[in-house]
């Protein structure tokens, strides 16, 4: 089945003529340069491409972290561009769930407060927010860790607070900005399988910018940026042909 | 196949971001102060010991100056008390917007993040309202209190007790009350300003932010 066949509400993102420039020291540059793009909903879609060549600002622009120059980003059949900044903060609590390299958690609350802190904006009950932190913390095999800090974490355990955080409101999407940048080889594969498995189980959207070749493996598809373009899209079907190829090149 | 997966259905409609009741903003706000409590220490000394300069010139001017009142030398030591005053507010307010602003600053990665997780910019302005406010208040009482009482002690092993009227004593009050409220004044408007900067960026310039 190809993407095209897929009635217009299977489609849980869809970019249209997205440019995004940034201006330095006087000079235009165009990281995205007429990107158009339709994610399946449910799907493990993996944009991958090298550094600079726009997956970052891509993933920006579909979360709604930052302003396309021009062309549009439709959620669930919804233009972010009409959106007003509560309307937008709605979507970031409760349909996206963000992944970041970094981790980006809190570094003065413990994990379970971190996990907890999207169900409070969410204006769910405390005692409730707290059960389904310990639900996500538990889902990610941190169950025993429900306190620390993460400075008292190990990046993988770190990254997985952060799957649990991004989980927190049961998201539609999950957007991962390169989830294994900070990894070793191992911890890596055990992110990436956790990321695969929750989008098999949960039925989560998960939408991963990466340049980890590991993520090919496990991707419904994939699509590759070059340049600000999309260079060319992949499905599962041309992938396993070719996975053999790609581990090689580790 | 697709669709067995998709069980969470098309989502509903967006709706409008409306939650944080002020009770969670303010455990939250002191568990943040609490927790990085060497930092906010630091902070709130910044904040202390402007307000303590500023007090302890004021306090020293409470005290009647012996000699001539028409003494020019008199007259001059008092437009230099005057003098000092206005030096000390100055010198206090640069250090507290100073303290705030990078306490503030680099936090702005966290901002991008709680804006990530949902939070709307009034949020993130209440949370640094309530922590600056609190921060203000406490270091301002004890920046007055400091000031005033080793002000007092000098003039009590100098002069003896006979130098703390009615009027010192009921003047003092009216000076803790406008140097704390100097003092949580400027702290708010040293901090507001640049959380509401940080509140308003899109989320992925806040991110970048590396201090």
């Amino acid at each position: 089945m190809t993407a095209a066949s897929k009635p217009a509400n299977e489609y849980v993102v869809r970019t249209k003529g997205l440019v995004k420039e940034f201006t330095m020291g006087g000079e235009t540059l165009r990281a995205l340069n007429g990107v158009d793009l339709d994610i399946i909903r449910g799907e493990y879609i993996s944009i991958m491409g090298p550094s600079g060549s726009g997956k970052s600002t891509l993933f920006n622009a579909i979360g709604g972290l930052d302003k396309p120059s021009s062309g549009s980003v439709f959620i669930n059949d919804v233009d972010m561009a009409q959106l007003d900044a509560s309307e937008l903060a709605y979507l970031r609590c409760h349909t996206i769930g963000y992944i970041f390299q970094s981790y980006n958690l809190i570094p003065v609350m413990t994990a379970l407060e971190n996990v907890t802190l999207p169900t409070i904006f969410a204006g769910m009950p405390t005692d409730e927010g707290i059960e389904r932190g310990i639900e996500m913390l538990n889902k990610v095999g941190l169950g025993h860790r429900l306190h620390h800090r993460p400075s008292e974490l190990s990046g993988g355990q770190q990254q997985r607070v952060a799957i649990a955080r991004s989980l927190a409101n049961r998201p539609s999407i999950v957007l991962a900005d390169e989830p294994t940048g900070n990894l070793d080889l191992k911890t890596g594969t055990e992110i990436i399988e956790l990321l695969r498995e929750l989008n098999k189980n949960e039925g989560v959207t998960i939408i991963s910018a990466t340049h980890d070749y590991k993520m090919v493996d496990v991707s419904d598809r994939v699509v590759w940026i070059r340049d600000g373009k999309v260079a060319k899209i992949e499905e599962r079907a041309d992938l396993d042909i070719k996975v053999g190829e790609i581990e090689g090149e580790h | 196949m697709k669709s067995e997966t998709g069980t969470q259905a098309a989502s509903p409609a967006i709706q409008r971001q409306i939650h944080l009741p002020f009770s969670k903003a303010w455990e939250i706000s002191l568990k943040s102060i609490r927790i990085r409590l060497l930092r906010s220490v630091i902070t709130a000394a910044g904040v202390c010991l402007g307000i303590a300069f500023y007090s302890s010139v004021k306090t020293s001017g409470l005290f009647p100056m012996s000699g001539d009142p028409h003494d020019p030398a008199v007259i001059a030591a008092g437009h230099r008390q005057e003098w000092l005053a206005i030096m000390a507010l100055l010198v206090c307010a640069v250090g507290i917007t100073n303290s705030m602003l990078m306490a503030v600053t680099e936090r702005f990665r966290e901002i991008g993040t709680m804006k990530c997780l949902g939070a709307l910019n009034r949020f993130i302005v209440t949370l640094f309202f309530i922590e600056a406010g609190l921060m203000g208040l406490v270091a301002s009482v004890l920046g007055w209190f400091s000031g005033w009482f080793i002000v007092c002690v000098v003039h009590l092993v100098t002069e003896g007790p006979h130098v703390f009227t009615a009027h010192v004593l009921s003047a003092s009050l009216k000076q803790a009350v406008i140097s704390t409220t100097i003092g949580v004044v400027i702290t708010l408007l040293a901090a507001i300003p640049p959380a509401v900067n940080a509140a308003r960026m899109p989320p992925a310039v806040a991110l970048r932010t590396t201090v």
